[in-house]
């Protein structure tokens, strides 16, 4: 047998490694559509439970959304349900080029194209668009697909301290010899919320003669007057020469990413990103429902309004309870809590009050900086927020950390 | 002569890694990469200042965590491209 005994041993030692570390990753059965409200099954076996969604990507609330669940059942029933092909062989359908043509309208980009994922387009991007006599500036805070993106790609790589634009300027300095540039950061950090100062950085790229990639997966949708994401709150529309993100999240959370940008290099990812040339085309489906979701967001701030409004009642909330949060105005609200064993005993206690949100802590934060990551939904209502407030309040005084500063925290529990 | 090494090293991951504010201290002990200072993405820094100031090439397969994970590791790296 192929799999042989040695194989078995060396799979589960590395298995017992991750348990042993407390990295082990247990999921929990849904059984209900994504929303506010869920029905949860934890652990496996367990009853079913309701509780409030504090930990999805549903900023808009349009995961479940009625009209977006039609347009997918009209899509499955106009446009089939598989494509069976790479695009480039048979696997464009009119609605695709629909879609990409919505979405440059929507992000105001020269063109965009369509990948299975954003993890993706960040794996196609950088391979395609820089070689071994270009550079690639980084903020170190990047989410990883870009560092895996980066690693693919032969040109050389750089990296500055999280959002310090003079560090970023030493790097641009640095850096001069090279054919091309390309600054690349996040538009928003996924485990603070804090968002990237994308007009310095379009100013630096101009004075060095540098492009600028944004992923925007966390804000395309929200962020700005319009939805449009980072580049729109940042008054930089039109600026940003790629902007990666995602239709897994705010839009929709089904599938699918894409690169929104320049059109040589939006053309470029088309003939030669690896990813794009041999993944499957997203399904019909996932793209009839994007292209309503694109078409509510862009007749309707309403659903963007209510977030912005939700997340600063919370965030005010949570503040006046005595809970130490991340300052800021985006819906990822990052409550500290420093100690990896507290963020998770907190966790726990949460989800009894009926609260679902997941502590975080070292690798994926820096050591010390354990915290639980609580999404606000346009989905929510005064109520469910009040509610999560309550249940912190609660837990919080069952720990003694309420109106407690961090060293006062780490006094208590170490960090 | 190591003793200089050290301290050009000690230098730049402070100016490189750590916020002006930082009191996070570091000496040639101090854990760089598996207490988070430096992560392993960041790490590409490091390499690059160490190739240009000691005019060396550190290959892939040797730079790794392990044998940057203190000022004194990396000493000892340095001493099998470089006499120091």
């Amino acid at each position: 047998m192929a799999y042989a005994e040695k194989a078995r041993s060396h799979y589960s030692n590395e298995l017992t490694l991750i348990k042993e570390a407390g990295l082990f990753k247990e999921e929990r059965y849904i059984k209900s559509p994504q929303m506010a409200k869920i029905k949860v099954e934890f652990p496996a076996g367990a009853p079913s439970k309701e509780v409030l969604n504090f930990c999805a990507n549903n900023y808009l609330g349009l995961s479940s959304h009625p009209e977006v669940v039609e347009a997918a059942h009209k899509g499955l029933d106009s446009h089939g349900y598989g494509m069976s092909s790479v695009r480039f062989i048979c696997g464009t359908q009119d609605i695709h080029r629909e879609l990409e043509a919505k979405l440059s309208e929507f992000l105001e980009t020269e063109d965009t194209v369509l990948f299975p994922s954003c993890m993706e387009a960040n794996a196609g991007l950088f391979e395609v668009s820089l070689d071994k006599d270009d550079a690639m500036i980084s903020d170190r805070l990047v989410h990883a697909s870009i560092v895996d993106g980066m690693r693919l790609s032969k040109a050389q790589l750089y990296n500055y301290k999280h959002l310090n634009m003079d560090h970023l300027e030493e790097k641009l300095q640095e850096t001069q010899s090279c054919r091309l540039r390309m600054i690349i950061t996040d538009g928003v950090f996924s485990m603070d919320g804090d968002i990237a100062p994308l007009e310095k950085i379009c100013d630096l790229a101009d004075k060095y003669d540098a492009m600028v990639t944004v992923d925007d997966s966390h804000s395309t949708g929200f962020l700005g007057k319009h939805g449009k994401g980072t580049h729109e709150h940042c008054g930089v529309l039109g600026r940003i020469d790629a902007i990666t993100t995602t239709l897994g999240k705010a839009l929709g959370g089904a599938a699918g990413g894409c690169i929104s940008g320049r059109k040589e290099i939006v053309e470029l990812c088309r003939q030669r990103a690896r990813p794009y040339l041999f993944s499957n085309t997203v399904p019909p489906v996932v793209i009839a429902a994007s292209i309503k979701v694109i078409e509510l967001i862009s007749k309707s701030t309403d659903r963007r309004n209510k977030l912005e409004e939700n997340t600063k009642y919370f965030r005010e909330k949570m503040t006046q309870a005595g809970l130490d949060i991340r300052p800021g105005v985006h819906p990822i609200v990052p409550v500290m809590l420093y100690n990896a064993k507290l963020a998770q005993n907190v966790a726990r206690d949460l989800y009894e009050e009926g609260i679902y949100a997941v502590g975080f802590f070292f690798p994926v934060v820096p050591q010390g900086q354990a915290r639980i990551r609580i999404q606000i939904s346009a989905d929510h209502e005064r109520e469910h927020l009040d509610k999560a407030v309550a249940a912190f309040t609660k837990v919080g005084g069952k720990y003694n950390i309420l109106g407690k500063k961090k060293d006062e925290v780490i006094a208590l529990y170490g960090m | 002569m190591t003793e200089d090494a050290k301290k050009l090293i000690i230098e730049y991951v402070k100016k490189e890694y750590l916020d002006e504010d930082s009191d996070q201290v570091v000496t040639e002990d101090t854990k760089l990469i598996s207490s988070g200072i430096v992560d392993s993405f960041s790490m590409v820094s490091l390499k690059m200042f160490l190739e240009k100031k000691f005019k060396i090439k550190i290959p892939d397969e040797k730079a790794t965590p392990e044998a940057f994970d203190s000022v004194n590791d990396i000493v000892t790296l340095l001493r099998e491209f470089t006499p120091l």
